[in-house]
């Protein structure tokens, strides 16, 4: 995921400080990790260094000195560029899940016990997720990132509900492996 | 009252079951598709069932409806015991307090749209004007608009589908069965629907017992039931 082209995206609607940048972020993207202050400074000084954002004046209205960014000609160029370019769909799919399964089918462990257990802790997790994005007043972009959420669960899930029903042939194949 | 009351008054579990199923047992032909299944279903909340194909997931749902009589094992409602109760007895208990959508329609082919929803309400003596107008609330109210006078033959699977929805809630049963109420619908129409649902079980305390393979429709009960082989094991039920 690419912070410096979000924090870019967000300067597109008029220049911001770091503050700012990190409560938008944080709205837009309600299921995305929160951005830390420490990562969004260093990001924005990295755009000023390669050009892509410039210093845009300071104001302290009363509180500490606020430093206020905007975006420039290249950085809007940049980031044409990278909404329009097409994410490579993964080419290695970290799976944790299954790397406990055979660790656990290699050890003797107990694997259809962990998937019914993990099972159990993603239904918690999107019965959670509805309840947010049911909720009354729930804006279409807590919908959205809540069912972003709740597909990338479920594809988990389904595969679990699969391998669950192999795990007999799959410990088979790992242990004689 | 007990710290143990207290503890479980805050867990909602509190108040009995409004249908209570215990070891139920059913056989078609030679093929046992419940091996002794038990739960318990409480007024307002959201019960999904799930399991693999052939798990017995469709008929536990008969059997919980009074459709099915069990081979043994007892369903309780409201202090009646189902397998007791004669034909005549059972199915106008069906009529009064429990709807039904089964997993392949069952909609009146002769009947509109609006006619099928209509139906139970006209069955229970309501006028027929005031009958069709609160059927097409319904209709509405699941996303199927400007279809009310078409027949089950002229309705997409999916318009279908909600319309047996709406015919099963119409009447305002206390507990609705529902047999993959989703399964014919894309995400928006299934987020629709199950949002209709969980409205309703909510405002108006209906019990819905949801038969569903798909995940994201199960999220959207208070609890999960698995089934294996005809049975629910007591580790595959989550909170
Ligand atoms: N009318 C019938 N006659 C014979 N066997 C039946 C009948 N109905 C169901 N069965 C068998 O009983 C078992 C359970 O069927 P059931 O329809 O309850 O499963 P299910 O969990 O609803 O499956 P699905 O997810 O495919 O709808 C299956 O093995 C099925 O073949
Ligand atoms: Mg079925």
């Amino acid at each position: 995921m690419s912070t410096r082209h979000i924090l870019l995206g967000l300067l597109a609607s008029g220049p911001s400080h770091g503050y700012d940048l990190k409560r938008r972020h944080d709205e837009r993207f309600p299921q995305a990790r929160p951005l830390a202050y420490g990562q969004v400074y260093t990001t924005l000084q990295r755009l000023v260094r390669d050009g892509l954002a410039e210093v845009d004046g300071t104001a302290s209205d009363g509180g500490p000195e606020r430093t206020a960014y905007r975006a420039t000609d290249e950085g809007a160029r940049e980031l044409e560029r990278w909404a329009g370019e097409i994410a490579p769909p993964a080419p290695f799919v970290t799976n944790e899940i299954f790397a406990k399964v055979v660790v656990s089918i290699l050890t003797g462990g107990d694997a259809g016990a962990y998937l019914l257990a993990q099972r159990a802790a993603h239904m918690g997790r999107m019965r959670e997720l509805t309840a947010l994005k049911t909720a009354p007043g729930a804006d279409l972009t807590t919908v959205l990132s809540a069912d972003y959420a709740l597909s990338h669960l479920d594809a988990d899930l389904r595969w679990m509900t699969t391998t669950a029903a192999r795990l007999t042939t799959l410990t088979t194949e790992v242990r004689t492996a | 009252m007990t710290h143990g009351d207290t503890a479980t008054a805050t867990h909602g579990t509190a108040a009995p079951p409004l249908l209570t199923a215990r070891d139920l047992v059913k056989a078609h032909g030679r093929t046992e598709a419940l091996r002794g299944a038990s739960l318990g279903l409480r007024a307002g909340e959201i019960l999904a069932v799930t399991g693999a194909s052939g798990s017995g997931k469709s008929t536990l749902l008969h059997c919980l409806a009074g459709i099915v009589r069990p081979d043994a094992g007892s369903v309780t409602y409201g202090g009646l015991r189902l397998e007791e109760l004669p034909e005549k007895r059972l199915s106008e208990l069906r009529r009064t307090d429990f709807g039904v959508v089964f997993q392949f329609g069952q909609l009146i082919p002769e009947l509109t749209a609006v006619d099928n929803v209509a139906l139970p309400l006209l069955l229970a003596g309501t006028t027929r004007a005031e009958a069709r107008a609160r059927a097409g609330e319904w209709l509405e109210r699941f996303g199927v608009r400007g279809q009310e006078e078409l027949r089950p033959g002229e309705m997409s699977g999916g318009q279908a589908q909600r319309a047996a929805l709406a015919r099963a809630l119409v009447t305002g049963p206390k507990a609705v069965f529902a047999d993959e109420p989703t399964g014919a619908l894309d995400s928006l129409a299934t987020e629709q629907v199950m949002t209709a649902l969980a409205h309703t079980a909510r405002e108006s305390g209906t019990a819905v017992l949801l038969v569903t393979h798909d995940a994201q429709v199960a999220a959207y009960a208070d609890r999960e039931v698995r089934l294996r082989d005809g049975a629910v094991s007591p580790l595959e039920v989550t909170a």
